[in-house]
């Protein structure tokens, strides 16, 4: 499917999704509330098909917080890229996916330890690979690095 | 003491309890602790527990420049150095809509597959000897030689290149390069045949493998297991097909697939890679274009402010590199989708219900690299 009707059908599960211009991929950003909803149709509906989560990164863009999911569908060799943000940078929220795409788990995880972005419903909400007593969330850009390690 | 000698056999196989694998266990290839629960041998769950080694790559990304990036994609899966600084060169020249020169695109596509052969040598040598087998790992080990022979004339290093820069490669390849490859082959064509009649063909070898660590096609795609991993389950995801990058669509060879789903189906996958390497390295090797080995940069790399992604096949399966750029010299994020990272997810749904000694075959058929798991 091209990109034009992706956005189109997209457009017809989550209407308040806006799309951003000039990327590589299409990339839609949808309100967090819809997102759950609209990944499941986005997997089970069939000339949509997107059974592969490529990638889900936490990103810290200043005064949001957002996860990027780069998904694929392995039939219709199609990929889009669905970005939610939130203001919230005390108590981050968003649901989570790992119930539809399995791989998101360790992903979600991830993105919960570097930005402390909490996903609802996760089997495992843990640290991955920092202690679980450790302070902050380092990939977040309000992280101040009191060891110094990285700034020279 | 007397307690326990008494107590019935059927009762202590009931009780649940729990072990610790790694950190320090030879068969995890690293520091990885997996806390697998058990009874009796029969494991009933395992948790992956990361990050011994964490060193924090995304985050020293972001205080780096583009070139310096490159030598800490290096030390994420160290087996594939070659194709982890592909990745970030090709992400930067398609930001910089940079067009590398022919002979570029001819000696990365080679350097890349000569880094495959090398890794799934390595990872021969390390499975053998994981189910016991000692002998595999000198012959692995005496042949990979002669690829880290070939990287130290032309690159001036043996494991971690850093041979990729924004727009090709760091210097010319050696004289010798195509003789020497020329002759590796030859002699690994003979080798090859010696690994098949250690291991394949061994019947201790297939009763450990087959049948064992059943991953079918649907979970495969589900906890997004690529490479050689997720093509023993029958799944068709080789980026150098799907998305193919420098002369990867120029050459002729095929993706191996098997459908087995088990240890043995994905070992065979990755035998039969080496095979496919060879054969694209042969086509390239004596027409390497003459030319330039790197386009004209600018001093500073700069990219548009934009996000970038950039999918590449390495020896473990697809890496990802996603960049968010302001329009400085750093990136404002950088994150890598690393193979590794994400098979290991699966290693907890595969192995259920399998014996504790089969863990170890289960883990050597997903060839995990640590440093690839933990960044």
């Amino acid at each position: 499917m091209d990109n034009d009707s992706l956005k189109a059908r997209i457009l017809e599960i989550v209407p308040e999704a806006q799309q951003e211009e000039n990327k590589q991929y299409l990339t839609i950003l949808v309100p967090a509330a819809k997102l759950h909803d609209l990944a499941l149709k986005m997997k089970s509906t069939t000339d949509l098909a997107f059974d592969y989560l490529i990638c889900l990164s936490g990103v810290d863009y200043g005064k949001q917080l957002a996860v990027v999911y780069h998904i694929n569908s392995i039939l219709q060799k199609h990929t889009v890229v669905i970005k939610v943000k939130t203001d919230d940078r005390i108590n981050p929220s968003f649901d989570t996916v790992s119930d539809i795409w399995r791989t998101a788990e360790f992903h979600e995880r991830e993105a919960y330890d570097m930005f402390g972005i909490r996903f609802n419903n996760h089997p495992d909400l843990r640290r991955i690979f920092l202690e679980e007593d450790w302070k902050g969330y380092p990939l977040r850009k309000d992280y101040v690095d009191e060891v110094n390690i990285v700034e020279f | 003491m007397k307690e326990i000698i008494n107590l019935p056999v059927s009762k202590i196989e009931e009780e649940e309890y729990h072990i610790n694998m790694g950190p320090q266990h030879p068969s995890t290839h690293g520091v990885l602790r997996l806390l697998v629960s058990l009874q009796g041998e029969i494991v009933k769950s395992l948790k992956p527990h990361c990050g011994y080694i964490h060193r924090g790559i995304e985050k020293m990304c972001e205080k780096d420049t583009y070139p310096q990036v490159i030598h800490l994609t290096d030390r994420m899966d160290y087996l594939s150095a070659h194709i982890n600084n592909h990745a970030v060169c090709l992400l930067v020249e398609k930001a910089l809509e940079i067009e590398v020169p022919e002979r570029v695109k001819y000696i990365r596509t080679i350097m890349d597959e000569l880094t495959r052969i090398q890794s799934h040598q390595l990872w021969w040598s390390s499975f053998g000897m994981d189910l016991g087998g000692l002998t595999c790992f000198f012959y692995g080990l005496r042949d990979r030689e002669m690829i880290l022979d070939i990287w130290e004339e032309t690159t001036g290093s043996r494991f971690l290149q850093s041979y990729n820069c924004p727009g090709g490669v760091m210097q010319d390849i050696h004289p010798n390069f195509q003789k020497k490859v020329h002759a590796f082959i030859k002699t690994f064509k003979k080798k090859i045949k010696d690994y098949d009649r250690i291991l394949s063909g061994n019947v201790i070898f297939e009763n450990r493998s087959q049948g064992v660590g059943i991953l079918s096609k649907e979970d495969a795609i589900s906890y997004g297991v690529t490479g050689p991993s997720g093509r023993g389950s029958g799944w068709s995801c080789d980026i150098r097909k799907i998305e193919p990058y420098s002369m990867y669509g120029q050459v002729h060879f095929n993706e191996v697939l098997r459908y087995e789903c088990d240890t043995y189906s994905r070992y065979m996958v990755r035998m039969q890679e080496m095979h496919e390497s060879m054969n694209i390295i042969e086509q390239l090797i004596d027409n390497i274009p003459a030319g330039d080995h790197s386009a004209k940069m600018k001093a500073v790399i700069k990219l548009p402010a934009g996000e970038y992604f950039q999918r590449v096949e390495s020896a473990r399966g697809e890496l990802d590199v996603y960049v968010v750029s302001d329009g400085n010299k750093t990136p404002y994020r950088m994150k890598f989708r690393t193979p590794s990272f994400t098979n290991l997810g699966v290693l907890d749904h595969i192995s259920r219900g399998m014996k504790i000694a089969d863990l170890v075959a289960i883990g050597a058929s997903l060839d995990l690299v640590i440093p690839d798991i933990d960044r």
